[in-house]
């Protein structure tokens, strides 16, 4: 008989050895835990943009005046069906991503090897959709001005729909010419002329009487922006210091600036998981092409990005949610 | 790991549970465009019950794509617990704080806010 010594003790007790109290392999039980504590840094991020939602609850913006693209669709007021689209598109590669869970434990190759490729291709495309997003947002839609106080006004039709600047502005004379290599410029480069200047805004308003303005403010009751009868609205246009044309870190024509800093940090974070998912995914795929798993003889690999793919649908559920629905 | 149910394919039960997925994501999407006025402006646990549904479907949601997604049924109960039950914990605790000290400060800031020039 031999002495009584585990058997299993062969120097990997740091990892628990054949010890599994949780049921799950080292890799899968860490794989977990990561995603708890990458769950609490979402709540962090999600819950600073709720305290400041709160905290400006009678003025943030209301998202569906903002997200309102939809590809070949232009001009059409299309709230949410993008980002439902986006969605979709996001769930649906997280089922290709269990189906192809599922074929691994049925050890079937192929099958593995089509559906992780689905999955990358559903991922390429949810970080495309959101770079038109961020496109859409960055470039704006309507177009508003900004008080010396920051705070942003947005114009409106007698219908109490929002114009664009364009559409009411009037043409100056001195109009500026964009430099450009053709026109002999070659020395100087300059990123595009804003074409409303402030002054061709506040006599664009002047000549037309059907427009006034909107604040950011929000009539608790109707929850919508409260609209400025024209007879006041000259006293804000009086106290404008800029044109606003499209969102950034630092001003956002659709109101709170904290709106778009959050926004870009929140989806930005996210799409930098989508990404890192797609990158790990597709090193998985080539190993389960070149037949790593299948030597191995289990496909818990294919199991763990799956856990951490599902992780970045669960996120985006929560995102979608806060952002766009709430 | 018990290979002897791992062999079974769980096909169905993966598209049984996206048609559940899309069909969630479809009442939110109609309900947040159409955003009826007798859920929009009513008011309920501080919020409108519009919100409510939301935040209620988004948890089902989760809960499907945690369990059957992410396999959480199929996990021992103890590491199931150390997850969920930690986050549930710790999310609900931190949101807590955070909203009624965010609509502590918006009631404290809103009255000093100028909206009229």
């Amino acid at each position: 008989m031999e002495a009584t010594i585990a058997t299993n003790s062969n120097g990997t007790n740091w990892g628990g050895g054949n010890k599994k109290p949780l049921g799950a392999s080292y890799g899968k039980m860490m794989m977990w835990f990561f995603i708890l504590s990458d769950a609490l840094t979402f709540s962090g991020f999600l819950g600073a943009y709720g305290l400041m939602r709160f905290k400006f609850i009678d003025s943030w913006p209301i998202a569906d005046e903002v997200f309102t693209h939809f590809p070949f669709l232009h001009g059409v007021h299309a709230p949410m069906y993008y980002v439902a689209l986006m969605t979709f598109i996001l769930i649906f590669s997280s089922v290709t991503m269990v189906l192809a869970v599922d074929a691994g434990h049925q050890m079937k190759k192929a099958k593995v090897t089509f559906y992780m490729l689905l999955t990358i291709i559903g991922g390429a495309i949810f970080l495309g959709s959101q770079a038109w997003e961020w496109k859409n947002f960055i470039n704006g839609s309507y177009g508003a001005v900004q008080l010396n106080d920051g705070k942003i006004i947005q114009f409106v039709d007698a219908s109490g729909h929002q114009v664009t600047l364009e559409s009411f502005a009037a043409t100056s004379q001195s109009e500026r010419t964009q430099h450009t290599k053709s026109k002999g410029l070659w020395f100087v480069e300059e990123t595009g002329l804003s074409e409303i200047t402030l002054n061709e805004v506040i006599e664009g308003f002047k000549a037309h009487p059907e427009i006034t303005i909107r604040t950011e403010q929000i009539n608790p009751e109707l929850k919508q922006k409260i609209i400025i009868p024209r007879e006041n609205a000259m006293a804000y246009l009086d106290k404008s210091k800029a044109v606003v044309i499209g969102a950034n870190l630092e001003v956002n024509e659709y109101g709170r600036t904290l709106f778009a800093d959050f926004f870009f940090f929140i989806t930005g974070f996210h799409g930098f998981h989508v990404l890192s998912g797609v990158i790990i995914n597709i090193i998985i795929f080539f190993n389960v092409i070149i037949g790593t798993y299948e030597r191995r003889g289990h496909y818990e690999m294919v199991e763990k990005v799956g856990l951490y793919w599902h992780f970045v649908d669960l996120v985006w559920v929560f995102v979608f949610t806060f952002f766009y629905l709430i | 790991m018990a290979h002897s149910q791992e062999h079974k394919s769980h096909t169905k039960l993966i598209w049984k549970v996206f048609g559940i997925l899309s069909v969630i994501t479809l009442v939110e999407v109609i309900l947040g465009i159409i955003k009826p006025d007798s859920l929009h402006l009513s008011n309920f646990l501080g919020t409108s019950w519009l919100n409510i549904i939301f935040l209620v479907l988004t948890l089902v949601k989760a809960y499907y794509i945690t369990w059957f997604f992410m396999h959480m049924a199929d996990e021992k109960k103890n590491l199931r617990r150390a997850v969920v039950w930690t986050s549930i914990f710790l999310i609900t605790y931190l949101a807590t704080l955070l909203l009624i000290e965010g609509s502590y400060i918006g009631e404290v800031l809103g009255p000093l806010t100028k909206w009229n020039y």
